[in-house]
Parts: C-alpha cells; structure tokens; sequence
C-alpha cells in the first residue's frame, strides 16, 4: 500500500505538474483580486489604452491559432483530402479548446462579464463588428463542441449518440467554415472604425481580408507545431495510422502554408500600394513592419517551400513554430504596438505582470486540459470499435 | 452593391482555376491551392475597401438638435465650467480644487471622475497670450461609440446628446477604441459595476429646459448653447466679421460626419490637440462595408462548399467506377486467354491420347499378326 502510494507521488509530481501547479495558484489569486478590486487591482489598462493584452493576445492571437479546427475539417471533409483523416481530430480539440479559452478569458477583461449574453438576449448592437465577433464566436464555439464530441461519446461508450453526430459533419464543417470566414474576418475588422489610431501600415480597408487569409496560414501552421508536440509528449498514444499519415499532413499542410503566405504577403503590398504608404517604410514603424513581412511572412513562406522540397520534416516543424510566432507578432501590432502609435510614450500601454501571468493561466489551463483529454479519449488514434 | 461586377469576375477566375487543376494528377495539392484561391478572391472581393454602403444617405443631424459653441478666443481657463460640470454631474470631489490652476501646468484629458478638462496651449502663432481649449464629448451626429456598442448602449437623442445607458453596458470597451476624440473613460477601480462614464451634454437638464451645467458656468461666454444650425450661422458670422481673429475652420463641422460641439479658434486646431487628420467619413461608414459582406459570406459559401463537396465526391465515385470497370476488363481479357489456352491444351491431350490409341492398337494388331505367324509356323 505504501509503495503503491509512493509511486503515484512520483507520477504526480513532475517538473512539468509542479510548475503548472504554481501557475494554476498564482493564476487563481489573480482570478480573486480581479473581481474583487476591479480591472485598475491587476492591469495596465488606462482610458487611452482600452484593450491590453487580454484581448491582443488571448482573444485575437487565441482566435486566429484555434483556426485549425476549421481548416482541417474543410480540407478533410469538403476538399476530399482523406488521407489528413487522422489530422481531423487534434486539430478540432486544440480549436475547441482555443475557443473555449477565449470566452474564458473574455470573462477576466469584459467589466461585467455576466452580461457577455445582453447583446443577444438585451438589445442587439447589429452595427457593430464586435456583435458580428461575438455572434460568430458564441456559434463556432458550439459548432466545435458537436464537432468533438464524438470522441467524448467513443470514450463514454454512447454508440447512438456518437452516430447521430458523425452524420451532422459535413453540415457543421460547413457551418464552421461560415462562421469562421466571418470571425476571423471581423476580428481585424474591428479595427475599420479607428483609422486615427492604428498606424497606416497596419490600417487598411482589406484588413478583413488579412485577418482571414493569415487565419488560414496560423491553422495550418498550428496543425502542425501541435502535432509535433503532441509527437514529443503523446508518442504512445498515437496509432499506426496516425503515425503513417502523420509525415504526409507534416509535408501537404507545409506546402499549404507555404502557398498561402505568398498570396499574403502578395495582398499585404497590394494593401500597402492601394493607400500608397510606401513613405511610411523609412520611418521606425516602416523597419518593425518589414521585420514582420520578411521575417514573419517571406522568410517561413520560403522555409516551408525548401521544407517540402527536401521532405526535410524537422525544418517543416521548425518554420511552423516560427510562423505562430509571427502571426503573433502580426496580432500584437494590430492591437498594441501600432495602435495608438500617435501618443506621447508616456501614455503608451504596456502589459502589468499579473495581466501577462493571467495569459500564461490561461494557456497553462489549456495544456493541462488538452493533456487530460488526449490521454483518455481517442484524439491520436482511432477507437477499436468504429474504425 | 458595391463591387460586385468584380465578384462575378474573381469567382470565373476562381472556377477558371478549378477547372484547370480539376485535369492535374496531384489532386491533393490543386485541391489546397483552390481553396486558397477561392477563399482570397471570394473575401478579397467582398470585403473591400468601400465602405460607402450608405453613400447615398447624408445624415445631418437631427433637425432642431442642440449644439454647443466654443469660442476658444474667448477662453480665461478659470475652470468654471469644470467645477460646474462636476456639481451638475454629482460626480467626485476633485484631488485639487477647481480654483487652483496649477493643475493646467499638465495636459489633460477626460477621466472617470471628470467629464470635462480645460487644456493651455502655448499660443504658436506669435501672441504672448496661452490658448485655453475646453475638452469633452464632442456629441457626434454619427457617433462612433454608438455604432462600435454591440449592445446598444449608446443613443444619439434628437436632442443632440449622446446618451449611455449602464444597465445594459457588457464592459468592453470597444466604444473607446473607436472613439476618435478619446472621450469615454472606464471605471478601471470598480470590481463590479463599472461603467463608462462621458459628458452627457447635460441631456436631463437639457430636456427639462435648462442650459448645460458648463455652459450655464461660464464668465465669458466662451459657450453658446442653442440649435446647431443656428450655432454654425454665428460661427460663420464671427468669422466673416473678425477674419484676423479667427482660422477659417468651424471644428465639428465636418469632422467624422459632423458633432453637437463646434469650436472656432484663433489658432490652427492641430497645435491646441485637437486632430484635423480625422477626415469627414463618419464612423458608421468606415465598417458599413465588412458589414455587408456578412450576408454575402453567409450566402455564397455554403454553395460553394456544397458544390466542392459534391465534384469532390462525384470523382471519387467516378475513379471507382473506373477501376472497377478496369478490373472487370481485365479480368474477361485473361478469361479469354486462358480459354483458348485450355482448349488448345485440351486439343493437344485429345491427339495426344488418339495418337496413343493408335499406336496401341498398331501394336496390338502388330502382336495379333506375329502370334498368327507364330501359330502357323
């Protein structure tokens, strides 16, 4: 009995477990002084700068990395592409999970959070792009938790009702697909209202438009930095077909992303010439705006290309962690480096530490719970009985 | 519908592109490559950058509204309106008191606890005398704010004032990222409820025939209250008759589609902070766009789908029916094959056997015929 006790202790209390329980602590004491002093008790936040990272990071970068769900399951399901079959489920766990994390977060920046349902039941601000974005969000949040669901119901042993799932995928990739077509957009559309604050090189009337394609770029992208995690920590969880496939989602997502981020950064110069901000390009946002397009969007475009060339797998996951980096760089200007940028820096926001540590509960909640997820129910291989 | 001559074109550029890869052999790779095609020029189009959906509705204002004139040639900076604001508002105590104006040393602007400030300017333009600028919600006729609520909290009243309700407000914050001005302010220290806390033009006093606390205050008639219309008149009317003492520009005219508050300086407006890069478009116009797309997405992408779903599934089923027939014909070829083979075989074995009948009975008659020599002998 004792042994027995002593060796679930030392399963227990790994590097990792000790230290995401250390976040979990401090994140819940964070949690109290939140709702009980009020946003001025943890954050930087002032009336100049509205918006932190809360929702720079959590909500926008949350939104755009969650897109995988809906880019594999269209790929899979609408496109036909098969043999990514085993790519499907991952990709929706990690976008449920994203979302989910998302409405999470929104619940610490919002003033009154148990409002977050007055603008469909109260009174419905249609003008409004954040209605649109809370809309959508509320929706695909659903949508992913049908869409996964199946393997919570393989798992439970509820033949009937995961049957009754399955056949509703194709209507909810497609839904999904709709709504994301419209959050994502709309997340950088957010932005249309205040051509005053954003700097010109991020302002633009297609910003829509980046927001989607780059979305698409950041599933893919994710896709495959989840999966070479999940490869690292998961390894005996997957099965020969996941396994198998694994290296062709690695190489097709890759050649995707490569072809996706030139036809972003092909409509970002085109956005730059519409509104002819060229001159903008000599000054020190011009350099952080270059360092963003070739370090962030030609650089991992090319490094995809010569990836898939040479079937080179580790260069391939490499460049994927540098393109989630990017689009998170691409997100944190939107919504703070470049927002604003006309203020004295003495008015600029920068992020208190206990908003940053918020983040990282947040995210650390997520891999804890992806974690717990994966090593019980069939997301890395498929279930004996419905294969 | 703006655009939409070129959403027709991209979407045959689209399917032009579709049916070129449709014949590739790499099915995988097309299929992705389309779907990034489809997707960049479907959004590319209908999320442009017009956003002139209204462009045929010029809103002016209510007819009748009130305005406020701030005459900034005309401003002491004794912060009357300030201290008044504060009583009329029922808002808190200040850190230091109204008459003490050190605190114009500092430029500032609206806060939880103030909805109005005074700023000093060092005048540019020659004169030793500093500028005194009044700040507070500009009252918009198109507001910002109200177009970004996502729950409605905000009204534009026929009256002129901007109006916030709190019992409905979420929190979001979104009306101060789009508030071109920097108005609204939160209440960052309230843990529960909070609100967003701007001037409200006085609108309870206002409907009940009084003048805006601030206004009312006022030493040296540095505010007219009256109809916008009527303001803009004597705005204009002040600068034709003092050209030398005013700039050319009645602030709030136009600005973002045009406000409840007008000003009328001595100095260009940019050097007193007040921004003159914000352009006429009112706010609700700049999204108008990405709003109408909305329906459009919601519209076409199911067909599409639907319609790549069903190409995807009808090649799959025609592959299969391919290889199938592939199968059958090569398995009728062999079966004729190796039918003629076997009859040809059977033939050999046939003549074969004859022949070996033959040769028996050769030998037999041969045996019958030596035996009757034999006997014979």
């Amino acid at each position: 009995m004792s042994e027995h006790t002593i060796s679930v202790n030392k399963s227990v209390l790994t590097p990792f477990n000790l230290v995401a329980g250390v976040i979990l602590l401090v994140g819940t004491v964070i949690t109290v002084l939140r709702f009980t002093g009020g946003l001025a008790a943890v954050t930087n936040l002032t009336d100049d700068n509205p918006w932190g990272i809360w929702i720079g990071f959590d909500l926008l970068c949350g939104v755009a990395l969650a897109a995988g769900g809906y880019v594999t399951s269209a790929a899979v399901y609408i496109f036909g592409l098969k043999r990514y079959h085993s790519a499907v489920r991952p990709a929706i766990l990690t976008g449920f999970l994203g979302y989910a994390l998302v409405v999470f977060a929104l619940n610490y920046d919002v003033g009154r959070p148990w409002r977050l349902p007055y603008p469909f039941v109260v009174q419905q601000g249609t003008t409004s792009l954040l209605f649109e974005v809370g809309a959508c969000v509320a929706l695909y949040l659903t949508v992913l938790f049908i869409e996964f669901t199946p393997a919570a119901l393989e798992w439970l042993g509820l033949k009937r009702a995961r049957t009754l799932v399955v056949r509703l995928t194709m209507l909810l990739t497609i839904f999904g697909v709709v709504l994301s077509t419209l959050h994502q957009s709309s997340l950088g559309a957010l932005y249309l209202i205040a051509p005053s604050k954003l700097h010109p090189l991020w302002y633009s009337g297609y910003i829509p438009v980046f927001f989607f394609v780059s979305s698409v770029i950041a599933g893919l992208s994710m896709v495959i930095f989840e999966s070479s995690l999940s490869h690292h920590y998961f390894h005996h969880k997957m099965d020969e077909t996941h396994l198998r496939e694994n290296t062709g989602v690695t190489l097709g997502f890759g050649k995707a992303a490569s072809l996706v981020l030139a036809g972003y950064f092909t409509i970002k110069v085109i956005g730059v010439s519409v509104a002819n901000n060229w001159h903008y390009l000599t000054t020190g946002y011009g350099a952080w705006f270059l360092v963003e397009m070739l370090g962030f969007v030609a650089l991992p475009c090319f490094l995809y290309a010569v990836g898939v060339r040479d079937k080179n797998i580790t260069l391939i996951r490499w460049t994927s962690a540098w393109t989630v980096l990017g689009i998170v760089v691409n997100r944190l200007n939107i919504s703070l480096i470049a927002f604003n940028w006309q203020l004295p820096s003495d008015q600029r926001y920068f992020p208190h530490w206990m908003e940053i540590m918020t983040s990282v509960f947040i995210v650390t909640i997520g891999i804890l719970v992806f974690r717990f997820i994966v090593t019980r129910m069939p997301i890395l291989y498929e279930h004996a009985e419905y294969k | 519908m703006p655009g939409f001559p070129t959403l027709i074109m991209k979407l045959s550029i689209g399917m032009y592109f579709f049916n070129v890869i449709h014949r590739g052999n790499d099915m995988s790779l097309t299929r992705r490559r389309f779907l990034g095609w489809i997707g960049a020029a479907g959004a590319g189009t209908l999320l442009g950058r017009e956003a002139n959906a209204a462009a045929n509705v010029h809103f002016k204002g209510y007819p009748d509204s009130f305005a406020v004139l701030h005459d900034i040639t005309l401003c002491v900076g004794c912060r009357s309106c300030e201290a008044a604001c504060n009583t009329v508002n029922e808002l808190p105590a200040p850190d230091k008191p109204f008459k003490d104006l050190t605190v114009l040393d500092q430029r500032r602007r609206t806060t939880a606890k103030t909805y109005t400030v005074v700023n000093r300017f060092q005048n540019e333009t020659g004169g030793d005398k500093p500028v005194f600028v009044k700040k507070q919600c500009n009252h918009c006729l198109e507001p910002a704010c109200a177009s970004a609520c996502f729950v409605r909290a905000f009204k534009k009243s026929p009256e002129g004032a901007v109006t916030y309700d709190h019992s409905v407000c979420v929190g979001c914050r979104y009306c101060m990222v789009a508030c071109p001005f920097e108005i609204p302010t939160y209440e960052y220290d309230q843990a529960l409820s909070p609100r967003v806390m701007k001037c409200t033009m006085c609108h309870p006093r206002v409907i009940n025939g009084q003048l805006p606390g601030c206004v009312e205050a006022c030493p040296k008639e540095a505010l007219t209250f009256g109809k916008r219309k009527d303001l803009l008149d004597l705005a204009r009317e002040r600068i034709r008759k003092n050209p030398a003492r005013y700039i050319d520009h009645v602030y709030g005219e136009t600005e973002m589609g045009g406000a409840s508050w007008l000003y009328i300086s001595g100095v260009p407006f940019s050097q007193i902070g007040m921004r003159e890069d914000l352009g006429v478009t009112p706010a609700p116009e700049l999204t108008a766009g990405a709003l109408g797309a909305v329906p459009i997405v919601v519209g076409l992408w199911p067909v599409l789908l639907t319609g790549i779903y069903a190409i995807t599934q009808r090649k799959e089923k025609i592959a299969a029916e391919e290889s199938r027939q592939a199968v059958m014909e090569a398995v009728s070829r062999e079966r004729t094959v190796s039918e003629k083979e076997m009859a040809a075989a059977i033939e050999k074995a046939q003549k074969d056997k004859e022949a070996a009948i033959k040769q028996a009975v050769k030998h037999a008659l041969d045996d019958a015929a030596k035996k009757q020599q034999e006997v014979k002998s």
